[in-house]
């Protein structure tokens, strides 16, 4: 698959690559001369389809003398419409030079770029040219100007001084236009974020969002913890997206370390992903109930979530499905007693689920909060790289599950639901056709789980190699990429979860409609602040 | 890292159990607030940097399985009309103003109860350059919950832990309101 894109952008930019390489099936990097960067990214984005899916720098000073950035792209398999599978990685890669600490921004033509650069230039102090909006992102304002955590000589345990606690927002001014600041520490058993809404009445005109603070410092933690303990950080990157999370830092090491994992975990861990996506699935259907005030509905769909993580604390020992994933496979075996439970308790959330629908669903009140509400239209989320349920709620087909298939998404069927409105009512029936979606692939997965070992020992992994590893998690596509360095530990951890690249749709959604429906929306679109601040 | 496979209780007897002893604790905890308050138990939440799996399991305790609200004890939307802080994540820089801040909004006595491995001792992620490891760096604790994340139950038996150091701070304040007037300091 890489070579016909190799053969392609050879013959429009040769004089552009410095070398090629395919360390692992289906990714390619290509070392290309920084004054290229630019165009190649844009013949792959504009002429070929692809699409932005993570951007990496990393500080390869100790290495080869200079910065490096990653351009991940994903790109359509050749003259046909997306069948299964079909979609590979194309990865540009270009050096930057220690005296000139600066880049072009391609975010002019690629808006999906924008936090990535702003990232890159607060983390690693590498300056996007050209970038329209580089304010700070990742460090607030009470960081002071010349540390940045991601290279090689800062110490992850540097507290360097406060500095300013002031920051600047942008402001809607006119005769009746009134701000309301919300946050950081919400009304509701939330994550922090502040945001500030300029209405006039109930309208809202425009909504400034400031989020990154809960950064922890995760990506740099990875590097000083020997690989078996970076996997119980990814597996607390998110507490939602445990599983999907640690899935993905799995399979990354595991491609690294050319291991082949036996049949039976990756069904296991396909099985697991799926629960992971029913209980939050079905929990947020519920708590879409919560925004409209239908509280029997919101009730309804949280017992259901319980049971759900009933289900998970039987089956592995953890509400969260933590401690099960390892690098080699999996930790703990599903019993004969325990498959049954599974598939006893699925079928009864199923009826109950239905049941549910039927009731919230179809309301005229209902139906009135949540359609023609928040819409995300289909080319917003394209530029922007949106993924998961919001960009299939907005016409958007992609699903990792069946464009790039890992554990055992080839070995059943199912069906990606795709919706065109991209209103909260279409997010939540995405999530909702998920569901049912997601119990038949484990049905599937339970009647011909094969037997044998559920691991392969991992004792070391190689230095110096790379790899992406991902998985669709109920909110989207998580990318990670990982860089290995000696002694079995981590030089760069690159983590891109869904929310990262969804959260930006958010403040685009809001003008237009109604301060109480700014729950609603965010809601429906559900997005994890660590997963995104990290 | 290798760990032995783990027989668990059958899941329904294990739910069983863990049902019976929720309805003790809630009753517990239920009449010592009565006994302290004669009114209901006023709680505020703040993240300050988890990874939201506490924050979930926080919120798990509104749900119609644990409804905490039936043992009068009620999460309240702002600090200001709160008795008891929780607290989760280890502590983030970009949180530690509006995390003094929301400690200082609360009227006193308050308490504080640092909520997971993360808000107990940083967890995971320690001391580092954006992770201030652990709500003691920053704020008096009164009870300590472990776990990550602690399971609703525990969450319930740090409250009732909270209850009796509560009762104590009263009784003490009380005793100085008469000899030497209002000593309650903000730390
Ligand atoms: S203690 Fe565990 S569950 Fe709680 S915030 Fe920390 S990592 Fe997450």
């Amino acid at each position: 698959m890489t070579d016909t894109y190799f053969n392609e952008l050879t013959t429009q930019f040769s004089y552009a690559f410095l070398d090629s390489e395919t360390p692992v099936p289906d990714e390619l990097y290509i070392t290309v001369k920084p004054e290229a960067c630019v165009g190649i990214c844009r013949y792959l984005y504009e002429k070929c389809g692809a699409s932005l899916v993570s951007m990496v720098g990393s500080d390869e000073r100790p290495l080869n003398g200079g910065f490096r950035l990653y351009y991940f792209f994903s790109l359509p398999g050749h003259g046909s419409s997306v069948p299964q599978g079909s979609r590979s990685f194309v990865n540009l890669q270009m050096k930057v030079d220690e005296r000139h600490p600066e880049f072009t921004s391609i975010t002019p033509y690629m808006p999906a770029a924008h936090w990535y650069e702003r990232e890159i230039q607060d983390l690693l102090g590498l300056k996007p040219v050209g970038h329209p909006d580089p304010r700070r992102l990742v460090l607030h304002e009470n960081w002071p100007k010349g540390f940045y955590p991601l290279r090689k000589d800062f110490d992850y345990k540097t507290q360097p001084p406060r500095t300013s606690e002031d920051f600047e927002m942008k402001r809607v001014e006119g005769e009746g236009v009134f701000e309301i600041p919300v946050g950081p520490v919400h009304a509701g058993i939330i994550e922090p974020g502040h945001f500030r809404f300029s209405s006039v009445g109930e309208k809202i005109l425009n909504l400034e969002a400031r989020l990154f603070y809960k950064h922890k410092g995760t990506e740099k933690l990875a590097e000083i913890l020997p690989f078996t303990k970076g996997l119980f950080l990814a597996e607390r990157i998110c507490g939602v997206c445990s599983f999907s999370h640690a899935t993905s830092y799995c399979q990354a090491l595991e491609k690294i370390a050319n291991i082949q994992i036996p049949e039976r975990a990756h069904y296991l861990r396909t099985i697991f992903l799926e629960l992971e996506r029913l209980y939050n699935h079905v929990g947020d259907v519920g708590n879409i109930c919560a925004g409209t005030g239908l509280l029997v509905g919101n009730a309804q769909g949280m017992l259901l979530k319980e049971k759900l993580m009933e289900l998970n604390e039987a089956i592995t020992g953890n509400r969260y499905l933590r401690g099960m994933n390892t690098v080699g496979g999996l930790r703990r075996d599903l019993s004969e007693e325990k498959r049954i439970l599974i598939l006893s308790t699925l079928r009864q959330i199923q009826k109950e689920f239905k049941a549910l629908i039927d009731v919230i669903m179809f309301l005229s009140t209902q139906r009135d909060r949540l359609e023609t509400t928040g819409i995300l239209s289909q080319q917003v989320a394209r530029d922007l790289g949106v993924v998961g349920v919001a960009a299939r709620a907005s016409g958007l087909d992609s699903d990792l599950r069946r464009d790039h298939p890992y554990a055992a998404y080839d070995k059943v069927s199912f069906k990606v639901p795709l919706r065109t409105e991209g209103d909260v009512s279409a997010r939540v029936w995405i999530r909702i056709e998920e569901v049912f979606e997601s119990i038949r692939i484990i049905e599937q997965l339970l009647d011909t789980l094969p037997s044998g070992d559920i691991r392969v020992e991992v004792k070391e992994i190689p230095p110096y190699k790379y790899a992406l590893g991902y998985t669709e998690s109920p909110r989207g596509a998580n990318i990670h990429w990982i860089m290995t360095a000696p002694d079995s530990r981590l030089y760069r951890y690159k983590i891109r979860s869904a929310s990262y690249v969804n959260w930006p749709a958010v403040p685009l959604v809001v003008p237009g409609n109604i301060v109480p429906d700014f729950p609603l929306i965010n809601k429906s679109f559900n997005l994890c602040y660590s997963c995104t601040d990290l | 890292m290798d760990q032995e496979m783990i027989e668990f209780q059958k899941p329904e007897e294990n739910q069983e159990v863990l049902r019976t002893h929720l309805e003790e604790l809630g009753n517990h905890l239920s009449e010592k607030i009565g006994k302290i308050f004669g009114r209901s138990l006023h709680i505020r939440e703040v993240d300050s940097g988890s990874c939201n799996a506490c924050e979930w399991e926080i919120t798990a305790l509104s749900n119609p399985v644990y409804d905490l609200e039936r043992f009068g004890i009620y999460f309240v939307a702002s600090p200001r009309h709160a008795d008891v802080l929780l607290v989760t994540g280890p502590v983030s820089r970009n949180l530690y103003t509006a995390l003094l801040k929301t400690y200082e909004a609360t009227p006193e006595p308050k308490l504080v109860i640092a909520v997971g491995a993360c808000a107990c001792s940083g967890g995971l992620f320690q001391k580092g350059y954006a992770s201030l490891g652990g709500v003691d760096k920053v704020l008096p604790v009164d009870v300590y919950i472990p776990g990550c994340p602690p399971r609703p139950q525990a969450i319930l038996q740090g409250l009732l832990l909270a209850m009796d150091k509560l009762e104590q701070k009263i009784r003490k304040r009380n005793f100085s309101d008469l000899h030497e007037g209002d000593t309650c300091h903000r730390p």
